[in-house]
C-alpha cells in the first residue's frame, strides 16, 4: 500500500490528537464536538464563552486550511435534502443521547482509555456501516 | 485572556486537521463505511494517529493534579453501560451513515458553502433539542 497518499490524514488525525491534548493540558476540557456544541444549544452559565471560541477558532481552521493551501479535490457532492435532514436529526438527538460523537467518545475517550466510550464507538461504528450498505447496496440511494 | 489563547489554538489545529485530512468531504466518509464496496480507508488513518496522539499524552496529562489554567480537570466520571449510551450511538451512527457527517466536519464543511452542511446543521440542532426534550420528559415520568 502506498501510504504517501495518506500522509494528509496522518498529519490531520496527529493535529487532531494535538488539539485536543492542548484542551485538556491547559483547560482540562475534553475536545469532543457534539458535547461543545450541545452544550451551545442548551446553554449553562460560565460554559458560552469557551465553547463559543474553540467552535469560531475551528471554523476559521477549517477555512484556513481549505482557502490556502491545496487540498485533494472534494468528491462532487449532490443537494440531498433528505439524507440531510433525516441524518441530521438522528446525529442530533443520538449524540446528546449517547453523551459524545467521533471526536468525544472517539478521539478523546479511546485516548482515555474508557470502556464507555469503545463500547459507545463500536455501536456508532456498527450501526453506521449497516446503514452505509442497507441504503448503498440494498436500495442502491446514496 | 490566556485561558481562551489554547483553547482558540486548540479549534484552529482541529478545524485544519480535519480540513487537511479531507474529513469534511462527506463523500469519504460513507466510502469508509462502505466496508463490502470501494473501502476508502482515509478515515482510519485519521482516527489511528489522533488516538494514538491521545493515548499517549493524555496519561500523562490526567497524572496532574488540575489544568494548567484551571483548578481542575472537566472530564467525564460515569463508567455504566446503559441504555442511553448504546441507543443513542446507535443512533447517531445511522444518521452519520446517512449523511456522511458527524457533529464536526459538518459545522466546519458549512464555511465551505455547502448547502448540504448548513441543512445538515440545522436538523442537528432541531435533533439535539427535541434529544433534551424527550430526556426531561422522560425524567418527570420516572419521578413518583
Amino acid at each position: 500500500m502506498n501510504l504517501t497518499i495518506y500522509m494528509p490524514a496522518i498529519t490531520g488525525g496527529l493535529l487532531i490528537g494535538i488539539s485536543a491534548c492542548l484542551l485538556l493540558l491547559f483547560n482540562g476540557r475534553i475536545a469532543g464536538l457534539s458535547g461543545i456544541i450541545n452544550g451551545l444549544i442548551s446553554p449553562e452559565k460560565n460554559e458560552i464563552l469557551w465553547r463559543t471560541v474553540f467552535i469560531v477558532s475551528l471554523l476559521g481552521g477549517a477555512t484556513f486550511h481549505y482557502y490556502f493551501f491545496n487540498h485533494t479535490p472534494f468528491t462532487t457532492d449532490t443537494f440531498s435534502p433528505v439524507f440531510m435532514i433525516t441524518g441530521g436529526l438522528l446525529v442530533g438527538f443520538g449524540t446528546r443521547m449517547g453523551g459524545g460523537c467521533t471526536s468525544g467518545h472517539g478521539v478523546c475517550g479511546l485516548g482515555r482509555l474508557s470502556l464507555r466510550s469503545l463500547i459507545a464507538t463500536m455501536t456508532f461504528m456498527l450501526t453506521a456501516i449497516i446503514t452505509v450498505f442497507i441504503f448503498r447496496h440494498i436500495f442502491n440511494i446514496i | 485572556m490566556k485561558n481562551y489563547f489554547f483553547i482558540s489554538l486548540s479549534g484552529l489545529l482541529f478545524g485544519f486537521g480535519l480540513s487537511l485530512s479531507a474529513m469534511l468531504d462527506r463523500h469519504r466518509i460513507i466510502n469508509f463505511l462502505d466496508i463490502t464496496g470501494n473501502w476508502d480507508p482515509t478515515l482510519l488513518f485519521v482516527m489511528f494517529s489522533a488516538v494514538l496522539v491521545t493515548v499517549v499524552f493524555f496519561r500523562f496529562i490526567l497524572r496532574r493534579h488540575a489544568p494548567i489554567l484551571d483548578n481542575r480537570f472537566r472530564v467525564p466520571t460515569r463508567k455504566d453501560i446503559d441504555a442511553s449510551l448504546l441507543v443513542g450511538s446507535a443512533i447517531f451512527g445511522a444518521g452519520w451513515g446517512l449523511a456522511g457527517y458527524c457533529p464536526g466536519p459538518g459545522f466546519a464543511a458549512m464555511t465551505l458553502g455547502s448547502i448540504n452542511a448548513i441543512l445538515f446543521t440545522l436538523a442537528y440542532i432541531t435533533g439535539s433539542l427535541l434529544s433534551s426534550y424527550y430526556s426531561r420528559k422522560l425524567q418527570g415520568e420516572n419521578k413518583p
